[in-house]
């Protein structure tokens, strides 16, 4: 037999901790409330038994006002699971029961797993799971979801439940003498009418109802109107009757009475509290120091400057241990294929694309796990809450800041689980200005680009340089974000009313899955489109050939150098000795020169070459050259093709992403750049087009609209800037 | 005993909700983390800005903007 079964519970209960102890899956857990935004399923077998877990997005009732809450709630109705684990906070109890009391409401067969009793312990609360089990006519089963104690008990009681196959039973609780009448003149119509019985038990729409819970009476609207209207005028009726009488809403006295209910439920012996209820918990302590007015954002602005500190030193060997073995990689494929379009495409095409993708991850994963610490601890909950004053300023949400940071706000990250992290904003509006700004940051592949660029022109002040595009990134996205909320996003901010989490030792599988989890986004884009658009590139900077005449001009010229310098020194050079004498080490470097040159015209002449010409005259107001334009034009795809694709075109043959020193002094010698052209494109880059991925991933998270909207916002608007930097910077003479 | 504003309520300072006054979706918000008439609130500080503010029921700590505490009326020791 096969059951299904269900995790509800509140947000940051331990429901996915649970749903990974019980089925060994690897989700996000985290410590911010909002995590898991959608259902995810598992299998595991207890006892000869199949069942087929959910884990639901958490919520603190069940009057769906966002997309998660209407997820958990039309899965429940829908789906009908044979039991629903109720994960309750033990260190939280009369909070996490006010959705249980609902869940009751709704008649589901329900088993509370009391969670987290290792924290209440220390917080001197005891609870009494048999009386509690007797008060609620449920199973009640302790456990501490982190370390898998009492699962075994709990599943049992979730089989025994699940196999007595009893049909949903609604608990129905008293609203007070006005309200219950009010109730029992709408159960006459709905019971009359069947009005919505087939998913919802009777007693339970009516209090829906009362609620004004607007997505359940949008739909019963659509059922059946007339008896929406009757029941909609009762509402009314007892709406301003309350207001008159008591001055509340119907909403207020329900949910008054509801924690009426469990207060008096769990005086009765319940809970039991060793300490009173002013006592200072760790926690408290924490954030007297962290969360200070005065403190707290110098201890913020120390924590990420630590964490930028950690991931750039920390990752520097790894990251040069990945570059030489690609680097050896290549020299290998070298001595194995010979010269011709097959080794030009693995090593140029795949090696070097792929390779300096690659070579990042260690920096990502650095970056990630400071980021997953700061999370799991509860951190990042301390500095939604310190930054919401300034977030709001610019029409953004606290919670905002998650995705600025994951997208590379400290510099160095990536717009793919940062659009992803979005998620976590309650409010559309919030979320899709959050969604479509996110992008500006500096994550880990513009970082090469800015480093190349700062190192040739600005070597004497670098980590300024550094510092100032990435506030610069910050500054750029808040007034875009301001734009989008008062014109297209305009809209009434979202309440801000959220749980702080008590601070919590992150465990070390949850850093690892969740480090894991966002550099594995990371590496598949390297193995899947950069993968495609190195190869792409490859071909549109090799195809079509140089005419063969021209060619030949190449071969002739360097025959002339050959002949002019004699036999001696060609046998030299054929030789291969590594310390030529120096009439030998001319001759070879005008060779090179010779070679460059062919490149270069075989470059001119390729189809990207052609497409970088004809984009020259506009591009030219920026200051860039038609060989930029070819850069620029790969960065659409993947940011972090700009730099190899800027080494080939300027004919340096392999430039790996690190390593571009050579590439920089290029640069600088060459008349198309000078500072203020340096700057122009660095802006441009920051702020242009979002690479590919990020917009599959807007077009997943919103709309394919939005994907489209954003690359052409951004592009247009990084010209602008960056014609405009161009401009004022030659104009003033500032190159 | 007094009642005031929510928003006006000194750091440190307990108090005991008196009423919620506000429907929709931030009312429900307020109440669905417990905050009703006559649970006992202290507060614990604010943002750097002065906005939000942070206080402690008896087993969770919340976080509200000052126009949303604007809604909740406490009474307080004078
Ligand atoms: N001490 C302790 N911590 C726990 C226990 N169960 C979970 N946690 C921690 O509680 C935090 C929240 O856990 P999650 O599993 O992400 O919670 P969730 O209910 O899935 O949260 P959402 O997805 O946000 O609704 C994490 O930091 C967990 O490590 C437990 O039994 N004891
Ligand atoms: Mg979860």
């Amino acid at each position: 037999m096969q059951l299904k079964m269900a995790l509800a519970g509140n947000p940051n209960a331990g429901k996915t901790t649970l749903f990974n102890q019980l089925t060994g899956a690897r989700q996000h857990v985290g410590n911010y409330p909002g995590i898991t935004v959608d259902h995810k399923e598992g299998r595991l077998s207890h006892g000869g038994e199949t069942i087929i877990v959910t884990d639901l997005p958490g919520t603190y009732s069940m009057t769906a006002y966002s997309a998660e809450e209407l997820v958990a709630r039309d899965y429940l109705v829908n789906n009908r699971p044979q039991v629903v684990i109720n994960i309750v906070d033990a260190s939280n109890l009369e909070r996490n029961l006010y959705l249980t009391c609902q869940l009751l409401e709704l008649g589901v067969p329900l088993v509370v797993a009391l969670n987290m009793v290792d924290v209440a312990e220390s917080r001197g609360i005891e609870i009494n799971s048999a009386a509690l089990s007797r008060h609620l006519q449920v199973p009640v089963i302790p456990i501490v979801a982190r370390s898998g104690l009492g699962t075994k008990a709990l599943l049992d009681a979730a089989v025994a439940v699940a196999s007595e196959n009893r049909p949903w039973t609604p608990l129905s609780i008293s609203y007070g003498d006005d309200l219950d009448a009010a109730l029992a003149e709408m159960l006459a119509i709905i019971d009359e009418q069947r009005f919505l019985t087939d998913t919802y038990p009777p007693r339970y729409t009516a209090i829906k109802y009362l609620e004004s819970d607007q997505q359940l009476v949008e739909r019963g609207e659509k059922t059946d109107a007339e008896a929406a209207r009757r029941l909609q005028q009762l509402v009314d009726k007892s709406t301003d009757h309350t207001r008159r009488t008591l001055d509340v809403y119907p909403e207020a006295i329900i949910a008054d009475q509801r924690y009426g209910y469990i207060k008096s439920l769990l005086r009765q012996g319940v809970i039991s509290r060793k300490y009173d209820a002013d006592r200072l918990y760790t926690s408290d302590r924490i954030d007297k120091v962290l969360t200070n007015r005065l403190v707290g954002p110098l201890i913020m602005l120390a924590i990420l400057f630590a964490l930028y500190q950690f991931t750039f030193s920390w990752s520097e060997v790894p990251v040069s241990w990945l570059e030489n073995g690609f680097s050896w990689l290549g020299d290998k494929v070298k001595e194995i294929l010979p010269d011709g379009i097959l080794r030009s495409l693995v090593i140029s095409g795949v090696i070097d694309g792929v390779g300096g993708v690659l070579g990042f991850v260690p920096l990502i994963m650095f970056m990630f796990f400071g980021i997953a610490v700061l999370e799991d601890s509860g951190y990042l909950a301390r500095v939604a809450f310190m930054m919401d004053r300034v977030f709001r300023i610019f029409g953004l949400h606290g919670s905002s800041v998650m995705p600025f940071i994951v997208s590379g706000g400290i510099a160095g990250g990536c717009a793919v689980p940062g659009v992803m992290a979005t998620r976590t904003l309650r409010s559309p509006k919030e979320r899709m200005a959050t969604l479509l700004t996110v992008p500006f940051m500096n994550c880990g592949a513009k970082l090469p680009v800015l480093a190349l660029l700062i190192g040739a022109f600005f070597s004497e002040d670098r980590a300024q340089y550094m510092f100032f595009f990435t506030m610069l990134a910050w500054l750029v996205a808040m007034l875009a974000a301001k734009l989008l909320r008062s014109t297209v996003l305009r809209g009434a901010p979202t309440p801000f009313v959220m749980e702080l989490p008590p601070y919590r030792l992150p465990t070390v599988r949850g850093l690892l899955i969740h480090t894991w989890e966002r550099t594995y986004q990371y590496i598949k884009k390297a193995g899947t489109v950069i993968l495609g658009i190195s190869i792409l590139l490859w071909a549109m900077m090799t195809f079509p050939h140089l005419p063969d005449a021209e060619q030949a001009e190449f071969a002739a010229k360097r025959q002339a150098i050959l002949a002019e310098a004699g036999t001696d020194i060609v046998a030299l050079l054929e030789g291969q000795g590594d310390d030529l004498p120096v009439e030998a080490a001319a001759v070879k470097e005008r060779l090179a020169a010779i070679e460059n040159d062919q490149a270069e015209a075989a470059l001119r002449h390729s189809l990207a070459g052609t497409i970088g010409t004809a984009m020259e005259p506009v591009s030219r107001l920026a200051g860039f050259d038609w060989r930029t334009d070819i850069a620029l034009l790969g960065g659409f795809a993947a940011k972090e093709v700009i730099v190899s694709t800027l080494g080939t075109a300027y004919s340096i043959g392999e430039v790996d992403v690190e390593e571009s020193q050579s590439l920089s002094e290029r640069l600088k010698a060459d008349d198309n750049w000078n500072r203020v052209v340096a700057v122009a494109a660095m802006i441009f880059i920051m702020f242009y087009s979002p690479c590919f991925v990020t917009l599959v991933c807007i077009a997943k998270e919103a709309s394919w609209k939005w994907a489209a909207f954003s690359m052409g916002f951004n592009t247009v608007f990084a010209f602008v800037l960056a014609v405009a930097v161009y401009q004022l910077g030659t104009f003033f003479n500032l190159g | 005993m007094s009642t005031i504003l929510l928003r006006h309520m000194a750091k440190h300072q307990h108090g005991t909700i008196a009423t919620v006054n506000v429907a929709g979706e931030l009312g429900r918000r307020i109440r669905e983390m417990g905050l009703i008439p006559g649970t006992e609130i202290t507060i614990c500080g604010r943002a750097p800005l002065n906005d939000p503010i942070a206080l402690r029921l008896q087993d969770s700590t919340i976080t509200l903007r000052n126009n949303e505490a604007d809604h909740i009326l406490v009474q307080v020791e004078p």
